[in-house]
């Protein structure tokens, strides 16, 4: 008898344990299908991207068919870029001030993050404050006044008005992850480094910059997004062909007039988006840890 | 974060010999100084390239055309009884406002989705799901607008096969509206989905566990547990995003340019026509102006929930 309610027993608990697993097995299986559809809706247009750089002009001219998958795959497009010398200078322009940017934004950043994380001083409160509160003053709200003031320095037209303009819109996000890092470093790191008589800078190269290297490699990720993308400042003060980087270069040299070379800009695209694509591929999880520490703290 | 000097290395403790304190004060003043000098590039250019050339936008947009002649608020009154600066200010503050709640809704979804998941292919969902925020959004959204072209558009191509009707995607006000709050959200809502995943992912499982033991179903855990612990970060992505989307000028210029008959226009693309395409520079300063007391009602918000955040870890 008693054996008997304790099988029943048993066998509930089983059926209902079951019933769970089935039930988180469904959930799964939910959330699986639902990210499968969010994937296909996220990855249509770089799809389309893809599928349109692979045409020939002639097979998008034709507007006959599925427009979604190429029927003649070619490479031309590719070729013809990588051979033209317009589209190789806006890529090395880009090339270089994106390297400039990144190095001069990461200097700025690293020494300034240093010296408000660790030595404090009167008014330190103030600027960790104002570093936040240039994001009240996007580019869209400078660039004309910038406009008056590029013009007086010469540098309407010329290439380095980026360099000296887009550690602007890096340094004060680049600072913040960087003091949010050295914030985490361990005081007694440094205060025992201080004892045995190291000086400020041999604290900061040797035992901040190794320890923080995952912050420094989020924030230079960072850096290079902005060099890389930024669209609005090039657009403003950057006129001829030879002056211009990747982005303008497309929208503005490939669209002339009427005729838009649609194989060719796609292709521009692809190639565009292709070193943002591949430093996110390696280096995601540093820079996704960077971005979300302050959210992990909260 | 960034404390007063009480903290800093080597000072805090009080010292008895009095000549050690004037040693110890050397010391200090030495290290201010370096700090100063540390921080100089970075007050350089938040003066220099930040702080002046906003005021020197102020000044400019109270000049006249020419700028010869100082016409104090002209600009602005002027700007305010335009029809079309009307409906930049509508369509700015509708383009903001609904493409943060669609990016801060479907980042939620997608945070909850993987944190469903959670299993070595997470890496790999992420980064799929990432594409949309890392290629530079002046070329993805060229692809956008071939994918939403008049003449030979997928889209209108896959309408039509389902047996639809073609849309004028970007040939009328409201379809174009849409289009260009619904590309802001492409581009967008990757990054909510990473910060709120972070934020899921800093809930104690303990406190789900509770909640199960008291009775709690999902829906109430989401209530009663989740929302509550990750408040903070909703908001304050929320309001940084809202910064970032009111100054948004990539999207519409490419894909609409206002267009069509300028019912797209946002305050930055407006202020570009204006300003350096008319050459009227003072009142294209005079648009972008009307940005700054918008975003300083939204920084005065996150700076308070950052503060609030900062005291709750102290």
């Amino acid at each position: 008898m008693s054996a008997t309610t304790a099988d029943q027993a048993r066998a509930r608990a089983r059926s209902k344990s079951g019933s769970l697993r089935r039930q988180h097995q469904w959930a799964l299986w939910g959330s699986y299908s639902a990210l499968t559809a969010f994937v296909i809706m996220f990855l249509t247009p770089p799809f389309y991207m893809l599928m349109t750089s692979l045409k020939t002009s002639a097979e998008i001219s034709a507007e006959k068919g599925n427009p979604w998958i190429v029927q003649s795959p070619t490479i031309n497009n590719f070729v013809e870029l990588i051979t033209s010398p317009s589209f190789q200078r806006y890529f090395f322009n880009s090339a270089w001030v994106t390297t400039l940017v990144v190095i001069i934004s990461m200097s700025i950043a690293i020494l300034a993050a240093f010296s408000l994380s660790r030595m404090g001083f009167k008014g330190s409160q103030a600027i960790a404050t104002g570093v936040f509160l240039t994001y009240l003053v996007p580019p869209s709200l400078l660039f004309i006044p910038l406009f008056q003031i590029v013009g007086w320095l010469n540098l309407l037209d010329n290439t380095w008005v980026l360099v000296l303009l887009f550690p602007t819109l890096a340094v004060p996000f680049c600072t913040w992850i960087m003091i949010g890092y050295f914030g985490s470093i361990p005081r007694e790191l440094d205060e025992a480094a201080l004892i045995d008589g190291a000086s400020y800078m041999q604290i900061l190269f040797q035992i901040f910059i190794p320890v923080a290297l995952p912050g420094i490699i989020a924030a230079t990720i960072f850096a290079f997004t902005v060099g890389w993308g930024a669209f609005l400042y090039p657009l403003a003060f950057l006129y001829k062909g030879e002056q211009l980087v990747l982005t303008v270069g497309i929208v503005s040299e490939l669209i002339r007039g009427d005729v838009f070379a649609w194989g060719k800009i796609m292709a521009a695209c692809v190639i565009g988006a292709l070193p943002p694509i591949l430093i996110y591929t390696f280096l995601m999880d540093y820079y996704i840890a960077g971005l979300t520490a302050g959210a992990t703290k909260g | 974060m960034a404390d007063g000097s009480g903290v800093a290395i080597g000072s805090g403790q009080p010292v008895a010999a009095p000549r050690r304190v004037g040693s110890l004060r050397k010391l200090g003043r030495r290290r201010s100084v370096t700090a100063i000098i540390l921080c100089l590039p970075l007050i350089a250019i938040i003066f220099g390239l930040k702080l002046w050339p906003t005021l020197y936008g102020i000044y400019l947009s109270m000049l006249n055309r020419k700028m010869t002649e100082f016409i104090g608020l002209d600009n602005f009154t002027f700007l305010l009884g335009r029809n079309t600066f009307q409906m930049v200010l509508f369509q700015s503050c509708l383009f903001a406002v609904s493409a943060v709640i669609f990016k801060a809704v479907l980042g939620f979804i997608l945070a909850h989705l993987m944190h469903n998941i959670r299993g070595k292919y997470e890496r790999v969902w992420r980064g799929l799901l990432l594409v949309p925020w890392v290629i530079p959004l002046s070329l993805s959204t060229l692809s956008w607008w071939w994918l939403l072209d008049p003449s030979y558009s997928a889209f209108n191509w896959t309408l039509e096969w389902l047996g639809f009707q073609k849309i004028s995607f970007l040939g009328e006000a409201w379809n174009a509206r849409f289009v260009v709050i619904l590309v802001n959200t492409w581009f967008g809502a990757p990054f909510f989905m990473i910060m709120y995943l972070a934020a899921l992912k800093s809930v104690p499982d303990q406190l789900y566990e509770a909640a199960s033991i008291d009775g709690a179903n999902a829906w109430q855990k989401l209530i009663y547990v989740t929302l509550p612990m990750m408040r903070n970060i909703i908001a304050i992505t929320m309001l940084y995003s809202l910064i970032v989307t009111f100054a948004d000028f990539d999207i519409v210029r490419i894909l609409t340019n206002g267009g069509p008959q300028d019912t797209t226009h946002l305050f930055a693309t407006y202020a570009f026509t204006i300003g350096i395409q008319s050459g009227n520079i003072p009142r294209g300063a005079a648009v972008s102006l009307f940005m700054l007391p918008i975003l300083a009602t939204f920084a005065f918000f996150i700076l308070r929930g950052v503060n609030r955040r900062t005291k709750e870890i102290n």
